[in-house]
């Protein structure tokens, strides 16, 4: 029972990365790799910030704004220099592995010393959990909205209809290259900030903890969308945040089981690829029931 | 309006593959022209518009649109003058997105996007009113997305949503190859509706030369990236599909391979 709380909160701090994947994956039909860069990278920038001392609130905001930067990057490289979205995203992600040892300075840098934006504000008969929880429920009820609001205006229509259709918006006079640029940006802005958020409420930041990022993400996505449907852009946001704290209840359950941790990442590899393949499977069920 | 200057295009130049789709093509439209483009396969139809539209940039020659030189400008620049509608029904038309928001996009076309709402209610009046002569009942299925829609529905919209701001030009595709019989002459006398009515522009390309003789008032066949027949006018109005394959037959020195073109 003693883990339902952190299991949420984990869920919400991580619901804004699954919420970027969801951008690229689905709305830009882009599988974008930078995450695996630019979450660890959103962790170092803040973390790096805070240990020279300054307040963890605006050190998110630095980290959002390299988590910009990453995606800006990716986005240059696969539409100015047409090199395929995912080795694009490979090659960002690589790159952000020595930018993060940089700015770090070293593999991994400890936060128990200094406050986090969990820390700093201290309510009456609140305990750190239950602060993590309603910031994290604060900043992901935020997001949603700011998302849900960005995406209905008319740059954010662009952006959508450039992953659904890109012939048809630039025959509607849209540059696909900016808009394709502007949802990569705006992804990875939101990973770093998932990133910068995990690693203050866990203490530390890590030049490892990027790994598996994007199927983290895919997971949270996909399950959200089977277990609370995608009837609209603002159903799908919903999903997905809802799915990332599912994919956190599960993994907890399944631990609590006894699975060994090593094998987490394993499990959540199997997970996304089940669920990718359901659609295949489900067509050649029905055929088969068709044949019969 | 429209006026081409010897346009040329080679695609794949120096390899195994290369294929010379243009050798010179020089049109020139009068504002309300109504153009039927025929040829067979490969003749450079296609070429032609997509130069137009700037999907590709010629190796030689210049476009210009109402006075502007549209020759280097790329093809989302290009949007502001030249509405298009493609052969493809699901081209023209953002499937996971609602026909209002499809609509919405189209009423802004060749402008740069703001923050502003991208489908406000207050503009829903307008879209039903543009949807209604369409007679397909789209008008009250604003909130549909556009992959419900069959293709003759999809492209019904799409010209639409390509005329919506007054085009300079009006590219049409092929635009009813993909459909059946019936809607394919549902979605053409749609399109002669609007493009009489509003004077528009319009080059039109088809394979059913029966169609390109009763539409428009002026023709063009295109061979081997050349312009091979021009008539306009009466001398239009009078052809046959029998003169008209006369006339390939003695501008070509050739017969015409009637296989790629429909001629009933």
């Amino acid at each position: 029972m003693d883990l339902i709380i952190p299991t949420i909160s984990q869920g919400l701090l991580w619901s804004l990365l699954a919420i970027g994947v969801y951008i690229t994956f689905r709305v830009l039909d882009i599988a974008d790799l930078t995450v695996e860069g630019s979450f660890p990278l959103g962790a170092a920038v803040a973390a790096a910030c805070m240990l020279g001392g300054m307040n963890p609130v605006l050190a998110i905001f630095v980290a959002a704004f390299a988590g910009m930067l990453a995606g800006v990057v990716t986005g240059f490289l696969c539409t100015k220099l047409k090199i395929p979205a995912l080795l694009a995203g490979i090659l960002t992600m690589i790159a952000l592995y020595s930018v993060n040892l940089h700015v770090m300075g070293k593999a991994n840098l400890s936060l128990l010393q200094v406050d986090t934006v969990f820390t700093l504000y201290s309510i009456p008969d609140v305990t750190l959990g239950n602060m993590v929880l309603v910031i994290g429920a604060a900043v992901v009820v935020f997001t949603g909205v700011l998302c849900y609001w960005f995406f209905g205006t008319e740059i954010g229509a662009s952006i959508r209809a450039t992953g659904c259709n890109p012939h048809m918006i630039r025959a509607n006079g849209i540059n696909t290259d900016i808009t394709i640029i502007l949802g990569l940006l705006i992804s990875n802005a939101l990973v770093a900030v998932s990133g910068a958020l995990v690693a203050q409420a866990n203490g530390f930041a890590d030049v490892g903890m990027g790994v598996g990022t994007i199927v983290i993400g895919l997971a949270s996505v996909i399950i959200g969308e089977v277990l609370f449907g995608t009837r609209s852009f603002k159903n799908c946001l919903i999903s997905v945040i809802l799915g990332s704290i599912v994919y956190r209840a599960v993994i907890a359950i399944v631990l609590q089981m006894g699975m060994p941790p090593n094998d987490l990442k394993l499990f959540t590899a199997i997970l996304v690829a089940a669920a990718l393949s359901m659609p295949l499977c489900q067509a050649k069920l029905k055929k088969r029931k068709v044949a019969e | 309006m429209l006026n081409i200057e010897n346009i040329k295009k080679t695609f794949n130049p120096g390899t195994i593959t290369e294929k010379v789709a243009l050798r010179g093509v020089s049109l020139h439209l009068k504002p309300g022209d109504f153009v039927t483009v025929i040829g067979g396969n490969g003749a450079g139809k296609s070429t032609l518009m997509n130069a137009i539209a700037g999907t590709f940039k010629v190796d030689a020659g210049k476009i210009v649109i109402d006075g502007k030189d549209i020759t280097k400008l790329p093809e989302h620049k290009r949007a502001k003058y030249i509405g298009r509608v493609f052969q493809d029904p699901m081209m023209g038309t953002a499937a996971n997105m609602q026909i209002e928001e499809n609509l919405a996009i189209a009423s802004r076309r060749g402008q740069f996007p703001t923050l502003r709402w991208s489908a406000p209610e207050a503009q829903r009046a307008y879209f039903r009113e543009q949807l209604k002569p369409l007679n397909l009942g789209l008008e009250d299925r604003l909130e549909s997305k556009v992959g419900l829609l069959s293709g003759g529905q999809r492209q019904a919209l799409t010209l639409l949503m390509a005329t919506m701001v007054e085009p300079k030009l009006l590219l049409l595709d092929e635009h009813t190859a993909a459909l059946d019989p019936k809607t394919a002459a549902q979605v053409l006398e749609l399109t002669n509706n609007i493009v009489n009515s509003r004077k528009l522009t319009t080059l039109m390309i088809t394979h059913n030369m029966r169609d390109a003789l009763s539409c428009g008032n002026r023709l063009i066949m295109l061979h081997e990236g050349r312009i091979l027949i021009d008539v306009s006018g009466d001398e239009k109005k009078s052809l046959t599909i029998k003169d008209l394959l006369a006339m390939f037959e003695k501008a070509a020195g050739s017969e015409l391979n009637s296989d790629a073109l429909l001629l009933s």
